[in-house]
């Protein structure tokens, strides 16, 4: 590959790709390779394809890309087929001679493998028919299915890159900070502090000035950023040297958690094919203007993603923050002026940049600006990676898109911002998430993680589930955080234990406030939310637990016990075949006996009985 | 003794190398080491501060500060559970008490036959397949307590 010398180069090299495809009469079968189908199987469905289509004699005739993460991951390994886009969910290897035989083949449809909406059983053949795409505003993921990381040819062929010419050739520093202000792009890494602005502050420190992608993503149960740097790394390259432009930097940075291997060796994949065309390094394609970036891989450090902590590590040291009373985009990174955004934020770039502010700014709501990409997670039948504009409802986002609760559970609360955020009983379905409303809630934006929990989550688990999370990854160097949450954590532990009492309920909450003011760091000050609104909305859970002495999810496992309703009971024997304790007795067909004292409260024959005959008590 | 194992210097020197000795980089040539040992052994530690020019407590700060890099020895197989929101909401626990049963040690432990050290990570963006395990690099999802048992018996039998 030789080096494009100019923005004509760029252009006639990108024109000469979309020109070839768009002859190529080959069919293209886009075989998902995000990580939540990998995890599923989809090298073994690669392999099996790729076996088949040669036993066949197809495979001058067939093109299989393994792509960017299709979002619909509860249904993986998926599989699309272009140009029609039919769509094929949890693809196995043995499906492989059927579909080659029948829709590749013969242009037929394999009937029994189509999608089948999980509520309606209606069978959708069509991507982009299937409500969970449908509802969508895929501005940012729209093409996910169409790009193969490693190969920055397909990343051109959909228009990479163009807004990188615009940048460099048509506009100023000011004029691209203009266009970012204007967008209202807010970062996405959880605080929603104003892009725009963040740049143009920066922009003004004299030093040498560095651009930092965070992506980090401690926040358990957020996977967007993985999936973005993984699977489309070149849009995240693409928006951080126009970042650079826009501040006159000449040094970038990825910092990246050591968790996301495939994310690592597709970045590197990326910034080595962009350096070889010219679009990274000196003289970026003969514009004069100097820009590369470098990856840094961090590890397992939830506070590190915290942007003093951030810098520290990228440093060699310790991810501890410290007090911001210099901000870091004055003096951050080596004490230069340091402009640190999120991936999604760096995502938006190219967008706004291609399309402009005006365009972007109609998407949204008044305060908060774009799409935003969530990972609709936990108890939710369409586990995926969703996007839509700011202010879709909670309602939407969950049901409609989401296909509501599995095994008809009834829906409690979903948990938004991670360990930062809180959770939002039914009653608040109906708001548009953006910032502010979320704020409002007692939650936050956070990352963009939707944890949805159903009947059978337990409150004051969660609660204590994230204080320890927390309680794990603070830094231990201010006292009210270090202290105050360990304190916040033996006070949940016992009444998740049966040692409750009266007035620990006041005293969480205010152990809870005063962390959150005399913390040092975000980590600090926002662990105490995940507490603070679970007693605000689920007090009378928190009521069973402390006077009852009883768990009503039945997941503190001191505080329930299994049992077996004699008038439900059809006496079908699974539960009985199925304890790892032979902890129930009974004969076919008459109702069956758990005995208290073999019982080890698993769960299996709860999770198990058709006809809801396992009680909690 | 169990921490007197040899050493590729050569290797851990291409490994210094690769980031030009950069100071900045020592997480990630701790991370480096740590793949081919399954944990850093403290006989590079001098190389690190020679080479490095950095202070014998930066690297141990930084070593116990990261929760990736362990200074002592682990198993072959490095079983970790997410323990991440969206699996701990389907029961993350529960394969976590299964793996505890089945290998006769807790959480952080290994092995005698050095064969399985058990950990746990948050998340690592496979939440829609959750609950999850990785074993090394590789990532085993929708897992309940008898497939989590499979995949233990599959690695035994990759082993032997
Ligand atoms: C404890 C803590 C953890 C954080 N983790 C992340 C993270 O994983 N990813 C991220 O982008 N921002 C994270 N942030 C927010 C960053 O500090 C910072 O605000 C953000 O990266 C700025 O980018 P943005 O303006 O594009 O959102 C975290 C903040 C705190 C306090
Ligand atoms: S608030 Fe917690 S994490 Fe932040 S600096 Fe203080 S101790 Fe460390
Ligand atoms: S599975 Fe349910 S219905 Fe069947 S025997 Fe057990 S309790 Fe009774
Ligand atoms: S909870 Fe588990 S141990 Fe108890 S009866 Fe049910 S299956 Fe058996
Ligand atoms: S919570 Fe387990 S992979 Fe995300």
């Amino acid at each position: 590959m030789s080096r494009l010398e100019n923005r004509e180069a760029l252009k006639k090299f990108r024109d000469a790709i979309k020109a070839g495809r768009q002859q190529s009469k080959k069919k293209l079968i886009s075989l998902c390779a995000g990580s939540g189908c990998g995890a599923y199987g989809t090298a073994k469905v690669h392999q099996a394809l790729t076996e088949e289509l040669s036993r066949q004699n197809l495979q001058d005739q067939v093109e299989i890309k393994l792509s960017c993460c299709h979002g619909f991951c509860q249904k993986g390994p998926i599989m699309v087929i272009h140009p029609e886009r039919i769509f094929y969910p949890q693809v196995k290897e043995a499906h492989v001679p059927e579909l080659v035989e029948k829709t590749i083949k013969n242009g037929e449809l394999a009937d029994s493998l189509i999608f089948k909406e999980p509520g309606t059983k209606e069978k959708i053949v069509h991507e982009q028919d299937i409500p969970f795409y449908k509802l969508q505003q895929r501005v940012i993921f729209g093409n996910n299915s169409l790009i193969d990381p490693t190969n920055m040819e397909d990343y051109l062929a959909v228009g990479g890159y163009s807004a990188l010419e615009k940048a460099l050739f048509d506009m100023g520093s000011e004029q691209i900070i203009d266009q970012i202000k204007g967008s209202g792009l807010r970062g996405r890494g959880g605080g929603g502090f104003p892009t725009g602005i963040k740049w143009e502050t920066c922009s003004r420190h004299e030093g040498r000035r560095y651009v930092i992608c965070n992506a980090d993503e401690g926040d358990p149960g957020a996977y967007m950023d993985r999936i973005l740097l993984e699977g489309n790394p070149h849009c995240i390259i693409e928006g951080m040297i126009i970042g650079a432009i826009a501040i006159q930097s000449q040094e970038g940075y990825v910092y990246v958690r050591h968790e996301y291997p495939l994310a690592v060796t597709n970045l590197e994949i990326a910034l080595k094919s962009a350096r070889e065309k010219g679009l990274l390094g000196n003289n970026i394609l003969g514009s004069g203007f100097d820009f590369d970036i470098q990856i840094s891989r961090g590890g397992g450090a939830f506070v590190c993603g915290e942007s003093t902590a951030l810098m520290a590590s990228l440093e060699g040291k310790p991810g501890r923050p410290r007090a911001k009373y210099v901000h870091t985009v004055a003096k951050g990174f080596r004490d230069g002026p340091s402009n640190l955004n999120n991936v999604e934020t760096w995502a938006n770039v190219p967008l706004i940049i291609n399309k402009g502010a005006d365009w972007y700014s109609q998407i949204g709501t008044k305060s908060s600006k774009g799409t935003k990409i969530f990972s609709l997670v936990g108890k939710v039948n369409n586990t995926g990676l969703v996007e839509v504009p700011m202010g879709t409802s909670l309602r939407k986002i969950i049901f409609d898109i989401g296909g509501g609760i599995p095994k008809n559970k009834k829906f409690k609360a979903v948990q938004t911002g991670g360990p930062s955020g809180g959770c939002i009983p039914e009653q608040f379905l109906d708001v548009g998430v953006d910032y502010d409303e979320l704020l409002k809630l007692g939650s936050i934006m956070g990352s963009g993680g939707m944890i949805v929990m159903d009947q059978d989550t337990c409150m004051v688990d969660v609660a204590r589930y994230f204080i320890e999370f927390l309680k794990e990854e603070s830094c231990g160097q201010c006292n009210p955080c270090r202290e105050g949450i360990k304190q916040m954590l033996e006070i949940l532990t016992d009444i998740c234990q049966g040692r409750g009492k009266e007035g620990d309920i006041e005293l969480l909450e205010e152990l809870g406030s005063m962390i959150q003011k005399f913390a040092l760091c975000g980590l600090g000050t926002s662990a105490p939310n995940p507490v603070l609104t679970t007693i605000l909305y689920f007090r009378d859970e928190y009521e069973a637990h402390i006077r009852d002495k009883k768990c009503p999810a039945g997941v503190c496992k001191t505080l329930f016990h299994y049992d077996i309703a004699e008038d439900l009971c059809t006496g079908c024997g699974l539960c009985k075949k199925k304890c790892p304790k032979e902890a129930i007795t009974g004969e076919k067909k008459k109702p069956h006996k758990l005995s208290q004292d073999a019982c080890i409260k698993c769960g299996i024959c709860y999770e198990g009985c058709k006809f809801g005959a396992i009680v909690i008590k | 003794m169990k921490n007197e194992i040899e050493i590729d210097w050569q290797k851990i020197d291409s490994i210094i190398s690769k980031y030009d000795a950069n100071h900045e980089a020592l997480l990630m040539i701790m991370h480096d080491i740590g793949a081919i040992y399954n944990y850093v052994p403290r006989q590079v530690i001098p190389l690190l501060v020679e080479r490095l020019g950095v202070k014998e407590s930066l690297i141990y700060s930084v070593a116990t500060f990261y929760k990736t890099i362990s200074l002592t020895p682990r198993g072959k197989y490095i079983v970790s559970v997410c323990t991440g929101t969206a699996c701990h909401v389907r029961g993350a626990e529960k394969i976590m008490g299964a793996l505890e049963e089945k290998l006769n040690i807790s959480e952080g432990q290994t092995t005698e036959d050095m064969l399985f050290t058990l950990d746990s990570v948050r998340c690592i963006g496979c939440c829609a397949a959750g609950p999850v395990v990785n074993v090394n690099k590789e990532t085993h999802g929708g897992l309940d307590r008898s497939s989590v048992l499979e995949i233990i018996n599959e690695y035994k039998r990759r082993a032997s």
